[in-house]
């Protein structure tokens, strides 16, 4: 999933300025998961800026409402009142639902009330941890299941640096080694031969560093490029 | 290894050293973070005639100085040979490539071919790095373009290629320890034709390291030089013991350096005076030179070891006590 984080409350309210109506909007999908941004959040947001706002001296008019996916046109569709109504828009979904809404309603100031972070999972409870760069062209199937790019804080491609040191980084003791973990599971697996296979450099262009990216499948589209 | 030029591949004098059979000695040479010419001219002069070639190195622990190439360069000018060292840290392979060309236009000839530091422990903590490549692609990457005269693409060069003696780095003492040996293996048949590794304070694991590295045969196919460097004091060596990766400090080295500063065990730097914290200061640098001498000696008996690297970064005027105690002075010379 994606995870994000709230930006600093004293952040958010620079952003929203003196606009007298604030409307806060909730997703329904991954940064409900992670507790960043979903109904739950955009209720304490809402409250927090109105209390905020009071204390200043300027109150604004704040409401919230939550989504089930910001990132989906039809699920905005059912929120157009309420974003024509505002003066500007708060939202709590991660970069995609910002963005869905700048386009979607495209006379609609909208701001961010979240830092979108990474690609990843809980590993225990209130703790993500990124697993997937979305690289374009998965290695998965060479490294046991173990992403190095997103992983390893050089991505390498061929094995652990100099700096692997009792299972973690030396960029951080909590972070862990990438290519210790992946040595360790080719090996119980009985795959190390893999590991001294050279790896040639990776193919970027699929990644972001190709440009923006788009998929399109013909088999799912409705209208073709010819009509 | 074969090549054009009587069997060389590139002629440096390093790979001359190394093919007649010496044992290597090469050196360090941190470019400043500066523009000033003169401090490459002053700290070469330290190491003229007590090395067979020195590194240059690139951005060093993520710390912007001037660039390997042009101090190299300047360093070549003053009659050392460099060996340049190229990190994927701060390079596409579109950077790397016109580099390495611009490099050998230049008259540079030995390269070593690292993943380099993370930026995080440098001083711009805050930039974006590159890593489009790492170091075993590098070392492929530029074999191919000496030997096969074609860039990375796959394109043919066409005209004069550059050509380079091929070094890599590697960390015997890194985890996971196991697959140390079986990745320097990994480099050397990536094309690299020396290897200079991380620090050795520790011999015996090293013979073991070495043994291993015996064992897949690989130190036939290329020149190991083992890492070596002067301690400045006790403290540098706990440090280096607990908080570098891949760095082995025994027991007996770090008392070997407490023992020397014995007549001011207990003080504190605080309550010693000037010269007081001068002479301790000068009786742990000579041990750790005497150290470093003992070290080479017993690296030396060592089979599979061509030569050694002294790091002696800062502190270039130990080289030259270093390398007359090892019995390695005067440097062969070759044609």
């Amino acid at each position: 999933m994606i995870t994000a984080e709230q930006k600093p409350l004293a952040e958010i309210q620079g952003l929203l300025g003196d606009a007298k109506k604030v409307l806060v909007v909730g997703c329904g999908t991954c940064v409900t998961v992670c507790f960043a941004g979903g109904d739950r959040e955009a209720q304490i947001m809402a409250a927090s800026l109105r209390m905020a706002s009071k204390i200043n001296g300027h109150p604004q008019e704040i409401t919230d409402i939550t989504v089930q996916r910001q990132c989906e046109w039809e699920y905005l569709d059912e929120i157009e009142k309420e974003i024509a109504d505002a003066d500007i828009v708060l939202s709590l979904g991660c970069g995609i639902g910002v963005q869905a809404i700048a386009e979607h309603f495209p006379d609609t100031w909208v701001v961010p009330g979240l830092n979108t972070t990474f690609l990843g999972l809980p590993t225990e409870q209130g703790v993500w941890e990124e697993r997937c760069a979305a690289c374009g062209d998965c290695i998965l199937g060479l490294t046991g299941g173990i992403c190095p790019i997103a992983r390893c804080s050089k991505s390498l491609l061929n094995g652990p640096c100099g700096g692997s040191e009792d299972g973690h980084c030396e960029i951080d003791p909590d972070v862990p080694c990438a290519w210790q973990l992946i040595y360790d599971r080719l090996t119980s697996m009985g795959k190390e031969e893999t590991l001294m296979e050279l790896q040639p450099p990776k193919n970027w262009q699929v990644s972001r560093d190709g440009g923006p990216r788009k998929i399109i499948r013909e088999d799912l589209r409705l209208i073709s490029d010819e009509d | 290894m074969s090549g054009k030029n009587n069997g060389y591949l590139v002629s440096s004098h390093l790979e001359k050293v190394l093919r007649e059979g010496h044992f290597a000695v090469t050196g360090e040479l941190g470019p400043p973070q500066n523009a000033d010419p003169a401090v490459i001219r002053e700290k070469a002069a330290f190491l003229k005639g007590y090395v067979d070639a020195v590194n240059i190195t690139d951005n060093q622990t993520a710390i912007v100085r001037m660039s390997s190439i042009g101090a190299g360069l300047l360093a070549l000018k003053e009659g050392l040979e460099p060996v340049i060292q190229m990190t994927c840290r701060d390079r596409n392979r579109l950077a790397i490539q016109s580099d390495l060309l611009g490099a050998s236009a230049l008259g540079l000839k030995n390269l070593l071919c690292l993943t380099g530091d993370h930026q995080i422990f440098g001083n711009h903590p805050t930039s974006k790095n590159v890593y489009d490549m790492d170091s075993l692609q590098l070392v492929h990457m530029m074999t191919e373009m000496r030997d096969k005269g074609i860039f990375q693409c796959g394109d043919e060069i066409k005209g004069q290629t550059a050509s380079f003696l091929i070094g890599a780095a590697a960390a015997p003492f890194a985890d996971p320890t196991a697959f140390r040996p079986l990745r320097l293996a990994k480099k050397i048949r990536a094309g690299a034709n020396f290897i200079q590794t991380q620090l050795v304070y520790d011999v015996k694991e090293f013979a073991i390291y070495m043994e291993k590295v015996r064992e897949l045969g690989v130190h036939k196919e290329a020149y190991i030089l083992a890492g070596v460097g002067p301690l400045k004091s006790p403290g540098m060596a706990k440090y280096m013991k607990k908080n570098v990766p891949g760095i082995l400090v025994p027991d007996e080295v770090i008392d070997r350096m407490t023992q020397a500063g014995k007549e001011w065990i207990g003080k504190k730097a605080a309550d010693l005076a000037p010269e007081e914290k001068k002479a301790r200061s000068k009786a742990w640098k000579t041990e750790g030179i005497q150290v470093c001498i003992d070290l080479i000696k017993d690296i030396k008996k060592i089979e599979g070891v061509a030569g050694v690297h002294i790091m002696a970064i800062e502190w270039e005027e130990a080289v030259k006590p270093i390398v007359e105690g090892a019995g390695l002075y005067p440097r062969p010379e070759v044609k």
